[in-house]
């Protein structure tokens, strides 16, 4: 071992990071199998894999937050324990995580204040976090306070406090997963510029294009194992994906001849109050969703879109019933068990806690949603034998996979858990299905089994809204895209005329030139 | 090398059976320490507890008298804690029920009232109840108040009140001043079950009761409601069910169950109205509630084994002196230990040993 080390100091090129054999276990879990990185100076540095993967326990071992069972961190050829990310920010690692940790009530500054470990005081600390932010291109007012803020201008904050501490590696993860795509470009900029200064940057996305865009090379994980290491510009989307998944993915496939038949489900000038502080207030959004029609709703998170879909399930009525009209009956005013009755179905962002009791059984969590319009309850009594059998054909039809026949909620993988979720609602043949990020923090086996399932359902007649941050599943799904921005809707572009471009600037808040916007409508 | 706590995947169901009987086990364990340096011999002392009173017939059914109130009571409770709605002033509840009913036994006396007396008795005293308990509960759903102070706040206001009434306008003429309401008429006496014995009524309408919970907790809608809104409320909201109206629902049966244990106390081995009806049966039935797992039939085991240590508690005051207020702290140690050890449900105890290699630092 002591050779080795010397070995790598004497080799001239030493990585600027290195892990040898790094390896985290949770119990009999492995998460991080023997893991092999090196990082150099001047590289944009991707880490891929699915969720899953073991992406975040390696870089929280890098960044000192848990310590790895075995194995060792070299930094600057140099053997290394981290006694928690103080430390590796002392030593030049900085990381901006994918949520961010900001006090919505404080400032900029404040905020930035509170996160960096030096003595200087605030009046200079401000002076430098405007220098540094006009430096690189991220324009921030330290004085407004953070709730005002949108979602990129918040990771902009939580980039400056990274770079005020003058990293000589900066881990960002999925940092583009909440930008429109112009806030992403800018972000690039940022990054090619810190390149340019000699600095590593490690890279956490499961988005291939921007990958092979913007990185020099790739470290690929799957089941918490390296699987390959690559120069991404030298390898197709397909083959990334491959090597991520280890197999090929099922090609989403619509049905042919989908005919839209009658509206199902309709908004009318619908506006809400938030229901918590800062919230967003949702103003005159209006559109008609037709039976064998897939709405598709593009947008950064926190523009409505959770305070639409509590409108439209009725977790928050609306005072005028004609508001929301579910299968021609005005219902505005209605409890989501009486939307159901019409013929609802809602599966919520949030799996569990949320879509789901966590520590109840699925067949409990299937009365849930079904009690209303089942057969699941008789006179107040429930029909044990009724709750169990959707289990199993949720389980059958949307291959849910568990360790017994009715377990628990949460002990099952977010990918299962969701197919299970998703087919509970599909089960009941709804005519209107409203679902909010679908396949978010999902495997990409069970992201292509849900996407199939909502054409199929479409397919078979029913009007299906998709919420989704992920404008690759929006196009791939979706018949029409409508934007939302500070709780408006734009007008629905039809899916073959909406570029990226056009999405990304309706995200960012800009309307679409008037002759487009027509062209649109007419779409 | 260092204990951890670790979270189970899936809630384990073997400890969810053990875990009151690990709590009993070290209650007992702290009580033969206090006895010892109370300077009592333990051995004796846990026998005059616990074995004692399960010796002879007229204990045993003074542990069913006993566990009576307690059983209703913490089913009631029980409803509450399921829905996350924390009653803690069943005590309060008991004694207005016990209150309400004593009215129609006080106006009646002497009067050739037929047998419609008793029944309108434990009517009454289930309505004053359910009433006295929707006080916090409005003031909850309506104003946001804390249900757990308003609820026990509420337990005093009942308590002098029942001081005044049996010192005042119901005090019985010929009771040489006791604080006290004259002997119920037979119509408003709850029967006993055995002639001149002390198992009476009650203890029929506190097994219904807990069969009525069993079947609504586990087989009815409602009891799923209940028991969602209280495991995961926005998955509740989504499911349709409205936190606020259970609050409501769950307080009124709660206080309902508790006023009727108050009238059929007084009614019953009491026979008439006065101070200290109660030894304290609100408040220990939360932790006969919490004992018995929050589950009806595991509330019927609790309930009995408090009862066992209210009795118990009195044979070791005769024969060694020990100080009533010992089965207090008992109780107390024991809701400690219960609500410590639910902890193991969810957890598990582990060593760990730090790898080595890591631990030793920079190289």
């Amino acid at each position: 071992m002591l050779d080795s080390t010397i070995d790598s100091l004497n080799s001239g090129e030493s990585p600027l990071l290195r892990t040898i054999g790094l390896t985290k276990r949770y119990g009999d879990f492995l998460a991080n199998d023997s893991i092999d990185i090196d990082i150099r100076s001047g590289e944009i540095h991707a880490l891929l894999g699915e969720n899953g993967a073991g992406k975040s326990t390696l870089v929280k071992a890098i960044y000192g937050l848990i310590q790895p069972s075995a194995g060792e961190i070299r930094w600057r050829g140099e053997r290394i324990t981290l006694s928690g990310p103080s430390d590796a920010r002392r030593r030049g690692i900085g990381m901006v995580f994918q949520h961010f940790s900001l006090f919505d009530n404080l400032t900029v500054a404040e905020n930035v204040a509170l996160g960096l470990d030096g003595k200087e005081s605030f009046k200079d600390m401000s002076a430098r976090l405007e220098r540094v932010s006009k430096t690189y291109g991220l324009p921030l007012d330290p004085r407004r306070e953070v709730w005002q803020l949108s979602v990129g201008e918040r990771q902009r904050i939580e980039i400056v406090r990274a770079l005020m501490q003058e990293p000589k590696f900066l881990i960002l993860d999925e940092p583009t997963a909440v930008l429109t795509p112009q806030e992403a470009d800018q972000l690039f900029v940022v990054l090619e510029r810190l390149k340019a200064e000699g600095r590593a940057v490690l890279y956490i996305s499961h988005k291939l294009e921007e990958v092979k865009r913007l990185c020099d090379t790739a470290t690929i994980l799957r089941g918490g194992r390296k699987v390959a290491t690559c120069n991404p510009g030298l390898e197709t989307a397909a083959s990334l994906a491959r090597m991520m998944v280890g197999g090929e993915i099922k090609e989403v496939k619509a049905a042919s001849g989908r005919k839209t038949t009658v509206p199902r489900l309709v908004v009318n000038d619908l506006s809400l109050a938030p229901g918590e502080a800062h919230g967003v207030r949702l103003e005159h959004i209006s559109f008609e969703l037709k039976g064998g029609e897939i709405l598709g709703i593009a947008g950064v998170a926190g523009n409505g879109q959770d305070e639409l879909f509590a409108a439209l399930s009725g977790e928050r009525l609306s005072k005028d019933p004609g508001t929301v009209v579910i299968e021609g009956i005005a219902a505005g005013h209605l409890s989501i068990t009486q939307r159901r009755k019409l013929g609802a179905a809602f599966v919520p962002e949030e799996r569990l806690g949320h879509g789901t009791a966590p520590r109840m059984k699925l067949s409990e969590n299937a009365l849930l949603t079904g009690h209303a319009a089942s057969g699941m309850v008789h006179r107040g009594f429930i029909n044990a034998a009724a709750t169990l059998d959707t289990v199993d054909r949720a389980t059958e039809t949307f291959d849910v996979r568990k360790a017994k026949r009715d377990p628990e909620a949460a002990s099952l993988s977010g990918g299962n858990l969701q197919k299970f979720i998703v087919g509970r609602e599909i089960l009941r043949n709804p005519a209107v299905l409203v679902v909010n990020q679908p396949t978010w923090g999902v495997d990409a086996g069970a992201a292509a089994v849900i996407r199939q399932a909502l054409l199929d359902l479409a397919a078979a007649g029913a009007a299906v809204l998709v919420t989704s941050q992920d404008l690759d599943e929006l196009t791939e799904i979706a018949d029409r895209i409508a934007v939302m921005f500070h709780g408006k809707l734009s007008a629905p572009l039809a899916t073959s005329e909406a570029t990226r471009e056009r999405l990304g600037l309706l995200m960012g808040g800009s309307s679409l030139e008037p002759k487009e916007a027509a062209h649109a409508v007419g779409a | 090398m260092q204990l951890v706590l670790e979270k189970r995947a899936e809630r384990s169901g073997t400890i969810a059976l053990v875990s009151p009987l690990i709590a009993i086990g070290l209650t007992i364990l702290t009580m033969v320490i206090l006895f010892a340096i109370l300077g009592k011999n333990p051995l004796l002392a846990l026998h005059a507890y616990f074995i004692a009173p399960l010796t002879d017939g007229y204990s045993l059914q003074e542990i069913a008298v006993k566990a009576t109130p307690l059983v209703m009571i913490a089913i009631g409770l029980s409803l509450c804690y399921l829905a996350n709605a924390w009653n803690i002033g069943a005590e309060g509840q008991f004694l207005i029920g016990a209150v309400a009913g004593s009215w129609i036994a006080v106006r009646t006396q002497g009067t050739d009232a037929g047998a419609w007396v008793l029944p309108a008795m434990l009517v009454l005293a289930a309505a004053a109840g359910a009433l006295y308990a929707l006080i916090p509960a409005i003031c909850k759903v309506k104003f946001g108040a804390s249900e757990i102070l308003t609820s026990l706040m509420l337990v005093y206001v009942a308590d002098l009140f029942l001081d005044y009434l049996v010192r005042g306008p119901w005090r019985d003429p010929h009771g040489f001043n006791f604080p006290t309401t004259a002997e119920f008429d037979p119509v408003a006496t709850v029967p006993l079950l055995i002639e001149g014995g002390r198992l009476h009524l009650g203890s029929i309408i506190a097994l219904l009761v807990v069969a009525a919970a069993a079947i609504l907790l586990a087989r009815t809608i409602k009891g799923f409601e209940i028991r969602v809104v209280g495991a995961a409320p926005r998955a509740a909201r989504f499911g349709g069910f409205n936190a606020n109206q259970l609050v409501i629902l769950t307080f009124a049966v709660s206080g309902a169950l508790a006023g009727l244990a108050g009238v059929i106390e007084v009614a019953g081995p009491v026979g008439h109205l006065q101070p200290g009806i109660s030894p304290g049966y609100g408040f220990t039935a939360i932790i006969v509630a919490f004992l018995g797992r929050l589950n009806p039939l595991g509330i019927l085991i609790a309930g009995l084994f408090l009862a066992l240590t209210f009795i118990g508690g009195e044979q070791a005051q005769i024969a060694m002196k020990i100080p009533l207020d010992v089965t207090k702290v008992f109780q107390g140690i024991l809701l400690f230990y219960v609500l410590a050890c639910d902890s193991l449900i969810l957890y598990r105890f582990k060593l760990v040993f730090p790898n080595r290699q890591v631990t030793r630092g920079a190289g």
